[in-house]
Protein backbone atom coordinates (compact mmCIF):
# COMPACT_ATOMS: atom_id res chain seq x y z
CA UNK A 1 0.00 0.00 0.00
CA UNK A 2 0.99 3.62 -0.87
CA UNK A 3 0.07 5.49 1.94
CA UNK A 4 1.24 8.68 1.10
CA UNK A 5 -0.48 8.82 -2.14
CA UNK A 6 -3.35 7.68 -0.01
CA UNK A 7 -2.90 10.12 2.68
CA UNK A 8 -2.69 13.18 -0.15
CA UNK A 9 -5.47 11.47 -1.53
CA UNK A 10 -7.71 12.27 1.75
CA UNK A 11 -6.15 15.60 2.05
CA UNK A 12 -7.67 16.38 -1.35
CA UNK A 13 -10.94 14.77 -0.42
CA UNK A 14 -11.26 16.82 2.25
CA UNK A 15 -10.26 20.04 0.77
CA UNK A 16 -12.35 19.70 -2.23
CA UNK A 17 -15.40 20.94 -0.44
CA UNK A 18 -13.33 24.27 0.51
CA UNK A 19 -12.25 24.94 -2.96
CA UNK A 20 -15.97 24.34 -3.67
CA UNK A 21 -16.76 27.10 -1.83
CA UNK A 22 -14.20 28.90 -2.97
CA UNK A 23 -15.59 28.49 -6.26
CA UNK A 24 -18.64 30.74 -5.27
CA UNK A 25 -16.42 33.72 -3.65
CA UNK A 26 -17.35 35.83 -6.57
CA UNK A 27 -16.52 39.31 -6.64
CA UNK A 28 -18.38 41.10 -3.74
CA UNK A 29 -21.17 44.23 -4.51
CA UNK A 30 -19.67 46.84 -3.48
CA UNK A 31 -19.00 50.37 -5.10
CA UNK A 32 -16.51 52.22 -4.86
CA UNK A 33 -16.41 55.95 -4.44
CA UNK A 34 -13.07 57.22 -4.21
CA UNK A 35 -12.90 60.72 -1.61
CA UNK A 36 -16.47 60.85 -1.14
CA UNK A 37 -16.61 62.06 -5.54
CA UNK A 38 -15.02 60.13 -8.05
CA UNK A 39 -17.47 57.25 -8.76
CA UNK A 40 -15.36 54.07 -9.88
CA UNK A 41 -17.05 51.89 -12.72
CA UNK A 42 -16.06 48.11 -11.25
CA UNK A 43 -17.98 46.31 -12.93
CA UNK A 44 -18.93 46.45 -16.82
CA UNK A 45 -20.01 44.23 -19.80
CA UNK A 46 -17.16 42.79 -21.21
CA UNK A 47 -15.69 44.41 -24.49
CA UNK A 48 -16.40 42.43 -27.91
CA UNK A 49 -12.57 41.26 -27.98
CA UNK A 50 -13.00 39.37 -24.57
CA UNK A 51 -14.39 36.18 -25.96
CA UNK A 52 -14.64 34.28 -22.90
CA UNK A 53 -15.73 36.52 -19.89
CA UNK A 54 -19.35 38.36 -19.79
CA UNK A 55 -18.63 40.76 -17.32
CA UNK A 56 -15.37 42.29 -16.10
CA UNK A 57 -14.56 43.24 -12.77
CA UNK A 58 -12.03 45.61 -10.85
CA UNK A 59 -9.80 43.94 -8.94
CA UNK A 60 -10.81 45.97 -6.09
CA UNK A 61 -14.16 44.26 -5.84
CA UNK A 62 -11.61 41.10 -5.06
CA UNK A 63 -10.37 42.44 -2.38
CA UNK A 64 -11.59 42.48 1.69
CA UNK A 65 -13.39 45.32 3.73
CA UNK A 66 -9.81 46.87 5.11
CA UNK A 67 -8.40 46.51 1.87
CA UNK A 68 -11.14 48.69 0.14
CA UNK A 69 -11.30 50.75 2.47
CA UNK A 70 -7.50 52.18 1.99
CA UNK A 71 -8.40 53.72 -1.40
CA UNK A 72 -11.64 55.34 -1.43
CA UNK A 73 -9.92 58.22 0.74
CA UNK A 74 -6.44 59.71 -0.72
CA UNK A 75 -5.46 60.29 3.04
CA UNK A 76 -6.00 56.58 3.69
CA UNK A 77 -3.95 55.60 0.57
CA UNK A 78 -0.56 54.92 1.47
CA UNK A 79 -0.02 55.97 -2.93
CA UNK A 80 -0.78 59.28 -2.54
CA UNK A 81 2.57 59.67 -0.41
CA UNK A 82 3.89 58.94 -4.00
CA UNK A 83 2.31 60.71 -6.08
CA UNK A 84 3.19 63.97 -4.00
CA UNK A 85 6.82 62.59 -4.18
CA UNK A 86 6.37 63.02 -8.26
CA UNK A 87 4.08 66.18 -8.02
CA UNK A 88 7.58 67.30 -6.90
CA UNK A 89 9.87 65.95 -9.71
CA UNK A 90 7.06 66.89 -12.21
CA UNK A 91 8.11 70.54 -11.37
CA UNK A 92 11.94 69.85 -10.95
CA UNK A 93 14.04 70.53 -13.92
CA UNK A 94 16.27 67.34 -14.50
CA UNK A 95 18.82 66.96 -18.03
CA UNK A 96 21.01 69.13 -20.62
CA UNK A 97 17.88 71.22 -21.53
CA UNK A 98 16.73 72.70 -18.11
CA UNK A 99 13.48 71.09 -18.69
CA UNK A 100 10.90 69.56 -15.95
CA UNK A 101 7.87 68.05 -16.88
CA UNK A 102 5.93 71.21 -16.00
CA UNK A 103 7.53 73.30 -18.98
CA UNK A 104 5.72 71.37 -21.71
CA UNK A 105 3.01 69.42 -19.93
CA UNK A 106 2.76 72.91 -17.22
CA UNK A 107 -0.30 71.33 -14.96
CA UNK A 108 -0.34 67.28 -14.33
CA UNK A 109 -4.22 67.89 -14.93
CA UNK A 110 -3.46 68.39 -18.71
CA UNK A 111 -2.16 64.59 -18.66
CA UNK A 112 -6.41 64.05 -18.09
CA UNK A 113 -7.46 61.58 -20.41
CA UNK A 114 -4.23 60.15 -20.90
CA UNK A 115 -3.13 56.78 -18.52
CA UNK A 116 -7.44 55.32 -19.73
CA UNK A 117 -5.67 55.15 -23.55
CA UNK A 118 -2.30 53.61 -22.93
CA UNK A 119 -0.68 51.99 -23.92
CA UNK A 120 -0.98 53.38 -27.60
CA UNK A 121 0.32 53.24 -31.39
CA UNK A 122 2.93 56.25 -31.29
CA UNK A 123 2.57 57.30 -35.55
CA UNK A 124 6.39 58.87 -35.64
CA UNK A 125 8.29 55.84 -33.87
CA UNK A 126 6.05 53.47 -35.11
CA UNK A 127 5.78 51.63 -32.08
CA UNK A 128 2.99 50.78 -29.03
CA UNK A 129 4.29 52.87 -26.33
CA UNK A 130 3.35 52.35 -22.50
CA UNK A 131 3.19 55.33 -20.47
CA UNK A 132 6.71 54.32 -19.05
CA UNK A 133 8.25 54.51 -22.52
CA UNK A 134 6.27 58.29 -23.70
CA UNK A 135 7.78 59.21 -19.79
CA UNK A 136 11.82 57.96 -20.52
CA UNK A 137 11.07 59.45 -24.54
CA UNK A 138 9.93 62.72 -22.75
CA UNK A 139 13.02 62.49 -20.15
CA UNK A 140 15.82 61.68 -23.67
CA UNK A 141 14.13 63.98 -26.25
CA UNK A 142 12.61 66.91 -24.21
CA UNK A 143 15.09 67.21 -21.17
CA UNK A 144 18.46 65.92 -22.38
CA UNK A 145 18.10 63.69 -19.00
CA UNK A 146 18.71 59.94 -18.48
CA UNK A 147 16.15 57.23 -18.85
CA UNK A 148 14.99 56.21 -15.57
CA UNK A 149 14.65 52.13 -14.82
CA UNK A 150 11.46 50.84 -16.46
CA UNK A 151 10.26 49.46 -12.74
CA UNK A 152 12.06 51.92 -10.87
CA UNK A 153 10.85 54.13 -7.87
CA UNK A 154 10.71 57.61 -9.94
CA UNK A 155 8.99 56.01 -12.82
CA UNK A 156 6.47 54.14 -11.20
CA UNK A 157 5.89 57.29 -9.06
CA UNK A 158 5.38 59.25 -12.04
CA UNK A 159 3.01 57.03 -13.85
CA UNK A 160 1.33 56.75 -10.33
CA UNK A 161 0.79 60.84 -10.30
CA UNK A 162 -0.66 60.57 -14.43
CA UNK A 163 -2.81 58.47 -13.72
CA UNK A 164 -4.45 59.67 -10.60
CA UNK A 165 -5.74 62.57 -12.92
CA UNK A 166 -7.48 60.28 -15.02
CA UNK A 167 -8.97 58.15 -12.25
CA UNK A 168 -13.06 57.73 -12.98
CA UNK A 169 -12.50 57.85 -16.48
CA UNK A 170 -13.65 54.58 -18.73
CA UNK A 171 -9.74 52.98 -19.95
CA UNK A 172 -10.51 52.88 -23.80
CA UNK A 173 -7.29 51.46 -25.28
CA UNK A 174 -7.57 50.93 -28.81
CA UNK A 175 -6.62 47.42 -30.59
CA UNK A 176 -7.21 48.12 -34.08
CA UNK A 177 -5.31 49.52 -36.94
CA UNK A 178 -1.23 49.59 -36.41
CA UNK A 179 -1.85 48.16 -32.78
CA UNK A 180 -3.48 45.26 -33.94
CA UNK A 181 -0.57 43.16 -34.25
CA UNK A 182 1.12 43.84 -31.10
CA UNK A 183 -2.26 42.96 -29.25
CA UNK A 184 -2.40 39.50 -31.20
CA UNK A 185 1.24 39.15 -29.73
CA UNK A 186 -0.31 40.18 -26.78
CA UNK A 187 -3.40 37.78 -26.88
CA UNK A 188 -1.63 34.97 -27.76
CA UNK A 189 1.21 35.47 -24.73
CA UNK A 190 -2.07 35.62 -22.13
CA UNK A 191 -2.97 32.17 -23.38
CA UNK A 192 0.08 30.63 -23.63
CA UNK A 193 1.12 28.05 -20.59
CA UNK A 194 4.40 29.07 -19.27
CA UNK A 195 6.81 27.97 -16.34
CA UNK A 196 6.94 24.41 -14.88
CA UNK A 197 3.31 24.50 -13.58
CA UNK A 198 2.72 25.25 -17.15
CA UNK A 199 0.40 27.78 -16.44
CA UNK A 200 -1.26 30.29 -18.69
CA UNK A 201 -2.40 34.17 -17.68
CA UNK A 202 -5.95 32.74 -18.71
CA UNK A 203 -5.70 29.66 -16.29
CA UNK A 204 -5.83 31.60 -13.39
CA UNK A 205 -7.49 35.04 -14.56
CA UNK A 206 -9.84 34.20 -16.68
CA UNK A 207 -11.13 30.39 -16.26
CA UNK A 208 -10.69 30.29 -12.31
CA UNK A 209 -11.26 34.12 -10.92
CA UNK A 210 -12.91 34.15 -7.79
CA UNK A 211 -11.86 31.17 -6.70
CA UNK A 212 -9.11 30.90 -3.79
CA UNK A 213 -5.85 30.16 -4.64
CA UNK A 214 -4.18 29.10 -1.61
CA UNK A 215 -5.18 32.22 1.03
CA UNK A 216 -6.06 34.68 -2.04
CA UNK A 217 -8.97 35.55 -4.02
CA UNK A 218 -8.08 35.35 -7.21
CA UNK A 219 -9.22 38.47 -9.34
CA UNK A 220 -9.60 38.65 -13.35
CA UNK A 221 -5.87 40.22 -13.41
CA UNK A 222 -7.60 43.61 -14.83
CA UNK A 223 -4.47 46.62 -14.80
CA UNK A 224 -7.15 49.56 -14.55
CA UNK A 225 -6.00 49.90 -10.70
CA UNK A 226 -1.82 50.25 -11.80
CA UNK A 227 0.03 51.39 -10.47
CA UNK A 228 -1.03 49.68 -7.05
CA UNK A 229 -0.11 49.81 -3.67
CA UNK A 230 0.23 46.39 -2.50
CA UNK A 231 0.30 45.40 1.54
CA UNK A 232 2.58 42.87 0.54
CA UNK A 233 5.48 45.03 -0.10
CA UNK A 234 4.44 48.15 1.03
CA UNK A 235 5.21 50.25 -2.09
CA UNK A 236 3.78 51.18 -5.59
CA UNK A 237 4.12 48.38 -7.99
CA UNK A 238 4.08 49.12 -11.98
CA UNK A 239 2.17 46.49 -14.51
CA UNK A 240 5.58 45.09 -15.71
CA UNK A 241 6.75 44.41 -12.67
CA UNK A 242 3.50 42.50 -11.37
CA UNK A 243 3.63 40.71 -14.79
CA UNK A 244 7.15 39.37 -13.73
CA UNK A 245 5.61 37.91 -10.44
CA UNK A 246 3.04 36.08 -12.23
CA UNK A 247 5.34 34.86 -14.70
CA UNK A 248 7.66 33.67 -12.10
CA UNK A 249 5.27 32.27 -10.19
CA UNK A 250 4.52 30.09 -12.73
CA UNK A 251 8.03 28.70 -12.48
CA UNK A 252 9.25 30.52 -15.82
CA UNK A 253 12.10 32.65 -17.03
CA UNK A 254 9.83 35.73 -17.05
CA UNK A 255 10.00 38.52 -19.86
CA UNK A 256 12.12 41.88 -19.03
CA UNK A 257 10.07 44.38 -17.60
CA UNK A 258 9.81 46.99 -20.86
CA UNK A 259 10.51 43.71 -23.27
CA UNK A 260 8.26 43.98 -26.28
CA UNK A 261 6.73 40.72 -25.16
CA UNK A 262 5.38 42.76 -21.57
CA UNK A 263 4.58 45.74 -23.43
CA UNK A 264 2.09 43.31 -26.32
CA UNK A 265 0.97 41.73 -23.30
CA UNK A 266 0.04 45.22 -21.17
CA UNK A 267 -1.95 46.40 -24.29
CA UNK A 268 -3.86 43.17 -24.49
CA UNK A 269 -4.98 42.93 -20.74
CA UNK A 270 -5.79 46.51 -20.44
CA UNK A 271 -7.92 45.91 -23.51
CA UNK A 272 -9.70 43.03 -21.32
CA UNK A 273 -10.39 46.10 -18.97
CA UNK A 274 -12.12 48.73 -21.13
CA UNK A 275 -14.74 50.04 -20.16
CA UNK A 276 -13.61 49.74 -16.40
CA UNK A 277 -12.54 52.82 -14.45
CA UNK A 278 -8.85 54.25 -14.18
CA UNK A 279 -8.23 53.89 -10.70
CA UNK A 280 -4.62 53.85 -10.38
CA UNK A 281 -2.64 54.16 -7.63
CA UNK A 282 -4.73 51.37 -6.04
CA UNK A 283 -4.70 49.40 -2.98
CA UNK A 284 -4.54 45.61 -3.36
CA UNK A 285 -3.22 43.07 -1.14
CA UNK B 1 18.25 60.34 7.90
CA UNK B 2 16.49 57.30 6.06
CA UNK B 3 15.97 58.59 2.80
CA UNK B 4 12.41 59.51 1.27
CA UNK B 5 10.65 60.44 4.26
CA UNK B 6 8.25 62.64 3.95
CA UNK B 7 5.12 63.70 6.36
CA UNK B 8 1.70 63.76 5.61
CA UNK B 9 -0.99 64.91 8.32
CA UNK B 10 -4.65 66.05 7.84
CA UNK B 11 -6.18 68.39 10.20
CA UNK B 12 -9.63 70.56 9.26
CA UNK B 13 -8.63 74.10 8.67
CA UNK B 14 -11.15 75.74 10.73
CA UNK B 15 -12.92 74.37 13.82
CA UNK B 16 -15.27 75.88 16.52
CA UNK B 17 -13.94 76.76 19.82
CA UNK B 18 -13.69 73.78 21.92
CA UNK B 19 -14.58 71.93 19.11
CA UNK B 20 -13.30 67.86 18.57
CA UNK B 21 -11.58 67.31 15.63
CA UNK B 22 -10.20 64.07 14.18
CA UNK B 23 -6.56 64.37 12.56
CA UNK B 24 -4.66 61.79 10.82
CA UNK B 25 -1.10 61.09 9.69
CA UNK B 26 0.91 59.31 7.64
CA UNK B 27 4.70 59.33 7.43
CA UNK B 28 6.95 56.84 4.43
CA UNK B 29 8.98 55.29 6.51
CA UNK B 30 10.11 51.86 5.76
CA UNK B 31 10.11 51.03 9.46
CA UNK B 32 12.76 48.29 9.46
CA UNK B 33 11.85 45.85 11.94
CA UNK B 34 14.94 44.69 12.81
CA UNK B 35 13.62 40.91 12.28
CA UNK B 36 14.37 40.25 8.40
CA UNK B 37 17.81 39.14 6.88
CA UNK B 38 19.43 40.16 3.72
CA UNK B 39 20.29 37.82 0.85
CA UNK B 40 23.18 36.84 2.31
CA UNK B 41 21.41 36.18 5.29
CA UNK B 42 22.54 38.98 7.68
CA UNK B 43 20.26 40.37 9.79
CA UNK B 44 19.31 43.80 8.94
CA UNK B 45 19.47 46.01 11.59
CA UNK B 46 16.30 47.58 12.92
CA UNK B 47 15.47 51.16 11.62
CA UNK B 48 12.15 52.34 12.74
CA UNK B 49 10.61 55.88 13.73
CA UNK B 50 9.99 55.30 17.67
CA UNK B 51 8.61 58.08 18.81
CA UNK B 52 5.83 60.12 16.79
CA UNK B 53 3.73 63.35 19.36
CA UNK B 54 1.26 66.15 18.64
CA UNK B 55 1.27 69.33 20.46
CA UNK B 56 -1.36 71.94 19.86
CA UNK B 57 -0.05 75.39 21.21
CA UNK B 58 2.99 73.52 23.65
CA UNK B 59 -0.23 71.72 24.22
CA UNK B 60 0.41 67.79 24.43
CA UNK B 61 -2.55 65.67 22.23
CA UNK B 62 -0.72 62.28 21.94
CA UNK B 63 2.77 60.67 22.87
CA UNK B 64 2.93 57.41 20.59
CA UNK B 65 5.93 55.36 21.54
CA UNK B 66 6.21 52.91 18.40
CA UNK B 67 7.40 49.40 17.93
CA UNK B 68 8.81 47.45 15.05
CA UNK B 69 5.12 46.00 14.92
CA UNK B 70 4.14 49.19 13.59
CA UNK B 71 3.46 49.23 9.74
CA UNK B 72 5.75 50.07 7.06
CA UNK B 73 4.51 53.96 6.44
CA UNK B 74 3.13 54.77 10.33
CA UNK B 75 -0.13 55.63 10.42
CA UNK B 76 -2.30 57.18 13.24
CA UNK B 77 -5.88 58.77 13.55
CA UNK B 78 -6.54 60.37 16.75
CA UNK B 79 -9.06 63.29 18.45
CA UNK B 80 -8.35 66.58 19.78
CA UNK B 81 -9.68 69.27 20.86
CA UNK B 82 -9.26 72.88 19.86
CA UNK B 83 -9.67 75.66 22.45
CA UNK B 84 -8.59 78.29 20.23
CA UNK B 85 -6.68 79.35 16.95
CA UNK B 86 -3.50 78.06 17.05
CA UNK B 87 -0.77 75.46 15.50
CA UNK B 88 -0.52 72.10 15.35
CA UNK B 89 3.16 70.20 15.74
CA UNK B 90 3.75 66.92 14.74
CA UNK B 91 7.13 65.32 15.34
CA UNK B 92 8.05 62.04 14.42
CA UNK B 93 11.79 60.87 16.14
CA UNK B 94 13.74 58.10 13.92
CA UNK B 95 16.19 55.75 15.27
CA UNK B 96 18.85 57.39 13.44
CA UNK B 97 18.16 60.47 15.53
CA UNK B 98 16.66 61.85 12.57
CA UNK B 99 13.57 64.36 13.84
CA UNK B 100 10.67 65.12 10.79
CA UNK B 101 8.21 67.94 11.61
CA UNK B 102 5.14 69.00 10.33
CA UNK B 103 2.73 72.09 11.18
CA UNK B 104 -0.45 72.71 10.58
CA UNK B 105 -2.67 76.11 12.05
CA UNK B 106 -6.29 75.97 12.62
CA UNK B 107 -8.34 79.00 12.48
CA UNK B 108 -11.58 79.59 14.74
CA UNK B 109 -14.71 80.13 12.35
CA UNK C 1 -15.76 18.34 -10.59
CA UNK C 2 -13.03 17.48 -13.70
CA UNK C 3 -9.59 16.32 -10.81
CA UNK C 4 -6.68 18.13 -13.19
CA UNK C 5 -3.47 17.83 -11.84
CA UNK C 6 -3.69 21.69 -11.39
CA UNK C 7 -6.83 21.55 -9.37
CA UNK C 8 -5.00 18.95 -7.34
CA UNK C 9 -2.27 21.40 -6.76
CA UNK C 10 -4.23 24.11 -5.93
CA UNK C 11 -6.22 21.70 -3.51
CA UNK C 12 -3.40 20.59 -1.28
CA UNK C 13 -1.81 24.05 -1.32
CA UNK C 14 -5.35 25.52 0.38
CA UNK C 15 -5.46 22.96 2.76
CA UNK C 16 -1.61 24.17 3.68
CA UNK C 17 -3.13 27.34 4.29
CA UNK C 18 -6.56 26.40 6.30
CA UNK C 19 -4.18 24.67 8.00
CA UNK C 20 -1.97 27.46 8.74
CA UNK C 21 -4.35 29.65 10.58
CA UNK C 22 -5.11 27.25 13.02
CA UNK C 23 -1.99 26.91 15.14
CA UNK C 24 -1.63 28.56 18.86
CA UNK C 25 0.73 31.17 19.48
CA UNK C 26 4.23 30.46 20.45
CA UNK C 27 5.35 33.70 21.75
CA UNK C 28 2.01 34.53 24.02
CA UNK C 29 3.86 34.19 27.22
CA UNK C 30 5.67 37.14 26.10
CA UNK C 31 2.77 38.77 25.82
CA UNK C 32 1.40 37.67 29.53
CA UNK C 33 5.25 38.87 30.87
CA UNK C 34 5.04 42.72 29.46
CA UNK C 35 1.64 42.80 30.51
CA UNK C 36 2.68 41.60 34.07
CA UNK C 37 5.34 44.12 33.76
CA UNK C 38 3.07 47.04 32.72
CA UNK C 39 0.49 46.56 35.28
CA UNK C 40 2.48 45.59 38.29
CA UNK C 41 0.70 41.67 38.36
CA UNK C 42 -2.74 43.96 38.75
CA UNK C 43 -5.70 42.17 37.36
CA UNK C 44 -6.78 44.00 34.90
CA UNK C 45 -10.84 44.75 34.51
CA UNK C 46 -12.66 44.59 31.10
CA UNK C 47 -15.59 46.17 29.42
CA UNK C 48 -14.47 49.98 29.59
CA UNK C 49 -12.22 49.24 26.60
CA UNK C 50 -12.93 48.29 22.86
CA UNK C 51 -10.34 46.78 20.26
CA UNK C 52 -11.64 46.72 16.77
CA UNK C 53 -9.67 44.67 14.12
CA UNK C 54 -10.39 42.50 11.12
CA UNK C 55 -11.13 39.20 12.00
CA UNK C 56 -9.29 38.22 9.23
CA UNK C 57 -6.21 40.18 7.65
CA UNK C 58 -6.19 40.09 3.95
CA UNK C 59 -2.31 40.73 4.70
CA UNK C 60 -0.36 40.86 7.84
CA UNK C 61 1.66 43.25 6.72
CA UNK C 62 -0.93 46.60 7.12
CA UNK C 63 -3.42 45.42 9.62
CA UNK C 64 -6.12 48.46 10.79
CA UNK C 65 -6.72 48.55 14.53
CA UNK C 66 -8.51 50.73 16.55
CA UNK C 67 -8.97 51.14 20.52
CA UNK C 68 -10.97 52.74 22.48
CA UNK C 69 -10.94 53.30 26.40
CA UNK C 70 -12.85 56.69 27.66
CA UNK C 71 -10.89 57.53 30.74
CA UNK C 72 -7.82 56.02 29.78
CA UNK C 73 -4.37 58.05 30.32
CA UNK C 74 -2.43 55.60 28.37
CA UNK C 75 -3.11 52.51 25.86
CA UNK C 76 -0.40 50.07 24.95
CA UNK C 77 -1.18 47.23 22.09
CA UNK C 78 0.66 44.13 22.15
CA UNK C 79 0.39 41.30 20.09
CA UNK C 80 0.81 38.16 20.98
CA UNK C 81 1.92 36.17 18.23
CA UNK C 82 4.96 38.75 16.59
CA UNK C 83 8.84 37.59 17.60
CA UNK C 84 8.95 40.64 20.24
CA UNK C 85 4.97 41.50 21.74
CA UNK C 86 5.33 44.84 21.96
CA UNK C 87 3.72 47.07 19.34
CA UNK C 88 2.40 51.00 20.58
CA UNK C 89 1.78 52.81 23.53
CA UNK C 90 -0.39 55.89 23.20
CA UNK C 91 -0.39 58.50 26.23
CA UNK C 92 -2.94 60.99 26.08
CA UNK C 93 -2.26 64.78 26.86
CA UNK C 94 -4.53 67.34 28.11
CA UNK C 95 -5.79 68.20 24.58
CA UNK C 96 -6.82 64.41 23.15
CA UNK C 97 -10.51 64.52 22.63
CA UNK C 98 -10.94 61.05 23.05
CA UNK C 99 -8.99 58.23 24.69
CA UNK C 100 -9.10 56.26 21.31
CA UNK C 101 -6.94 56.16 18.30
CA UNK C 102 -6.18 53.89 15.24
CA UNK C 103 -3.30 52.57 13.37
CA UNK C 104 -1.96 50.03 11.26
CA UNK C 105 0.09 46.71 12.67
CA UNK C 106 2.21 43.57 11.52
CA UNK C 107 1.11 40.47 12.39
CA UNK C 108 3.52 37.92 11.61
CA UNK C 109 0.78 35.14 12.28
CA UNK C 110 -2.95 34.65 13.37
CA UNK C 111 -3.08 36.20 16.74
CA UNK C 112 -4.66 37.76 19.69
CA UNK C 113 -4.23 41.75 19.63
CA UNK C 114 -4.20 42.93 23.27
CA UNK C 115 -4.91 46.42 24.44
CA UNK C 116 -4.04 47.61 27.89
CA UNK C 117 -5.36 50.73 29.41
CA UNK C 118 -4.36 52.23 32.24
CA UNK C 119 -7.04 54.31 33.42
CA UNK C 120 -7.13 57.62 35.56
CA UNK C 121 -7.50 55.99 38.71
CA UNK C 122 -4.80 53.84 38.00
CA UNK C 123 -6.74 50.35 37.34
CA UNK C 124 -6.52 48.71 33.92
CA UNK C 125 -8.39 47.08 31.55
CA UNK C 126 -7.89 44.97 28.88
CA UNK C 127 -9.54 43.43 25.33
CA UNK C 128 -7.93 40.99 23.11
CA UNK C 129 -9.06 40.31 19.42
CA UNK C 130 -8.05 37.80 17.41
CA UNK C 131 -7.19 38.48 14.15
CA UNK C 132 -6.71 35.44 11.09
CA UNK C 133 -3.91 36.18 9.00
CA UNK C 134 -4.25 34.69 5.61
CA UNK C 135 -0.44 33.59 4.50
CA UNK C 136 -0.02 32.37 0.81
CA UNK C 137 -1.08 32.96 -2.36
CA UNK C 138 0.26 34.96 -5.15
CA UNK C 139 4.34 36.33 -4.44
CA UNK C 140 3.90 38.13 -7.90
Amino acid sequence: MNRPQTLTRAIAFAAAACVAAGANAEPDTDQLVVNEEIEMITEAAAPAHTENLSTVYSGWRFRADETQALQMDDFENPAMIFVEAAAEVWSTADGTKGNSCASCHEDVESLRGVRAVYPKWNEAAGEVRTLEMQINDCRENQMGADKWKYTGGDMTNMTALISSVSRGMPVNVAIDGPAQSMWEQGKELYYTRTGQLELSCANCHEDSYGMMIRADHLSQGQINGFPTYRLKNTKLNSVHARFKGCVRDTRAETFKPGSADFVALELYVASRGNGLSVEGPSVRN
Amino acid sequence: MASGVKPRVKVPKTAAAGETITIKTLISHKMESGQRKDSDGNPIPRSIINRFTTEFNGENVVDVALEPAISTNPYFQFDAVVPEAGEFKFTWYDDDGSVYEETKSIKIG
Amino acid sequence: MELTRRKLLAIGASTFAIASITGASAYASLTDDAIAALTGGAEAGEGAITITAPEIAENGNTVPVAVDAPGAVAITLFADGNPTPGVATFKFGPLSASRSAATRIRLATTQNVVAVAKMEDGSFQMAKANVKVTIGGCGG
